[in-house]
């Protein structure tokens, strides 16, 4: 047991070591901190991209759900591989835009599209209060895993604040190169363990995949293929083209997106990240293994499968391995939502009340929230706060809803339709549509209880991103009219 | 757009809507495919098609790019 922690601690410390070096001999400026003074070449800039799969969430997550869901986790597999096949045309506008204008943040990007500090408030805030849940779900995960891997050695509690000081001393004084330079170590690891796991835990206790799967097929008839109704195939389209667009829109994304020397980056990189995705089969065998070795585990406990099944094959040193990948899991994405979030409150919500601040005071501001930002995340952690759970739930609807206004925004040199109002608005009213529905637990088959089966499948998502695109577009065509300021002359094409 | 660059765009758009639609067409267990459930095996094959198509897209605009170049050397730098 002592094997585990040793590594465990070890793989602590190369982290923060990792973390702290990536910084050299640079002076920090708040465009080297927070975007690596956009001279990042395709190797680090596809390992902050990829950085962003394997969160504690598809480690835990993508095994817990192949555990106790079956078929319905394949979703997983395939909205990232639809959000790659975007990003080749979607990427590289983005970097354009942003780097002709030297941007920072996502929030930077709509208001400067929409010429609108209010819109970029908006965004800005929106934003924040997606990604503390999500750091708030990696840090969770992270005491989850590191006080199994150590046999209870470390609680969870212990594990949450060391890595979250840990995690606020290199983003503090490395930036976002902290993130990429651990995030090479995390992958490599990552990658080796759940290769490992996915290809050793079906053919020890089955003899083969196709036995693991026949036996899991012959017990529990319907498991690896979608239900009717519920999680059907209904659902599943629906919830992999919202999870997709929704994809793009983490203010962490665009930070990494920032930092590229060069947008070809972005089209190479969607060639190698679904391939690279497919790591995820690896995690989903895991959990199917483990269905029928440690059975019982329900809920949520679902997403200890992989750990148990872990512990009960092999002694400490591989568990105390497997613990470290999932701790970097943790870490990685940690510290880009760490960073970027930092960024937007000094440069988007702060720096709009104080323009008259310098480029060097928002990056002293951007840091000092860093550890504020961290403080906040590993108390609502550690609290169990049924709050939380919901606000989790609807981070990714969150950020989705910025999808349609981005596009307006990126197309207004050619669509001259879109109005600052009309995003603000459209905005907004996704937001609400979202927080409403989700208050009420609220899906398609309660709002339309006499609708066909299909429609009652469909991602209630779908709702909140259709009235936000209705509102964009009324509101943007109204305003307009009522604006009617005189044109410039047509510009020949 | 050439027929190139339109052919990799429709083997990218065909596995996008092999990923989305993937249990309308293929929800089923048998038969296996290198050990795998159908319905996975079909997903799987999609996500490498994808980096097929994508792969196609991204060589047959750099052709593309370098063909329009090279007709119009003048406007080169724009």
């Amino acid at each position: 047991m002592s094997s585990a922690l040793a590594i465990l601690a070890s793989t602590f410390a190369l982290a923060l070591g990792l973390g702290l070096a990536a910084r050299g001999r640079r002076t920090m400026t708040l465009q080297e901190w927070s975007v690596g003074s956009r001279g990042f070449g395709g190797v680090f800039v596809f390992l902050l991209m990829a950085g962003e799969i394997y969160t504690t969430f598809t480690f835990l997550g993508g095994s817990g759900w192949a555990y106790g869901r079956g078929a319905p986790a394949f979703y997983i597999l395939c909205y990232g591989t639809v959000a790659y096949a975007l990003s080749y045309f979607l990427l590289p506008a983005i970097w354009r835009y942003a780097t002709e204008r030297k941007l920072l943040s996502q929030a930077d990007l709509f208001a400067s599209a929409y010429e609108s500090r209010a819109v970029g408030v908006l965004v800005g805030l929106v934003s924040v209060v997606a990604l503390v849940p999500y750091l708030v779900l990696q840090l969770k995960g992270l005491g989850i895993i590191v006080s199994e891997a150590s046999y209870g050695r470390v609680s969870a509690t212990a594990a949450v604040w060391g890595s979250s000081v840990a995690l606020m001393v290199y983003v503090v004084v490395s930036g976002v190169r902290g993130s990429a330079w651990t995030a090479a170590l995390k992958d490599g690891l990552i990658l080796v363990v759940a290769v490992a796991l996915g290809l050793y835990f079906p053919a020890h206790y089955d003899g083969g995949l196709h036995a693991m799967f026949a036996d899991i097929a012959a017990r529990h008839p319907g498991f690896l293929t979608l239900p009717a109704r519920g999680q059907s195939a209904w659902w599943f389209a629906s919830t992999v083209v919202l999870t997709a667009l929704g994809f793009y829109m983490w203010p962490h994304s665009f930070s990494s997106t920032y930092t590229a020397r060069d947008e070809s980056v972005f089209r190479k990189n969607a060639i190698v990240l679904p391939l690279y995705q497919l790591v995820l089969l690896f995690v989903f065998f895991a959990g199917f293994a483990a269905i029928a070795r440690v059975p019982g585990l329900t809920g949520s406990q679902a997403d200890l499968s992989l750990l148990r099944l872990a512990k009960m094959t092999f002694g400490p040193a591989m568990v105390g391995l497997i613990g470290a990948a999932g701790l970097l899991t943790a870490l990685v994405p940690g510290s880009m939502l760490l960073l970027s979030g930092a960024t937007v409150i000094a440069q988007n919500v702060i720096r709009p009340m104080r323009p008259a601040l310098s480029d060097h005071a928002v990056g002293i501001i951007a840091r000092v929230f860093v550890p504020v930002i961290a403080v906040v995340a590993v108390v609502l952690a550690l609290s169990d706060n049924a709050g939380i759970v919901n606000l989790l739930l609807i981070a990714y609807s969150l950020v989705t809803q910025l999808m349609p206004a981005l596009l307006c925004g990126l197309a207004r040199k050619r669509w001259r339709w879109p109005t600052a109002t009309g995003a603000f608005c459209g905005i907004l009213a996704g937001e609400l549509m979202v927080a409403w529905l989700t208050g009420a637990r609220s899906n398609l088959a309660h709002l339309a209880p006499n609708a066909p089966g299909a429609v009652q499948d469909l991602n209630v998502g779908v709702v909140a991103l259709a009235v936000n695109v209705v509102v964009l577009v009324s509101v943007s065509l109204a305003s307009r009219a009522r604006v009617r300021t005189p044109e410039p002359a047509a510009v020949a094409p | 757009m050439t027929p190139a660059q339109r052919g990799a765009r429709g083997v990218a758009l065909a596995a996008v809507l092999g990923l989305i639609l993937a249990p309308f067409v293929a929800n089923r267990v048998t038969p296996y495919v290198f050990g795998l459930p159908f319905l996975l095996a079909w997903i799987v094959t999609s996500v490498l098609l994808t980096s097929v198509g994508v792969g196609l897209m991204y060589a047959s605009d750099a052709r593309a790019a370098r063909a329009a170049v090279g007709e119009t050397p003048g406007r080169a730098a724009e």
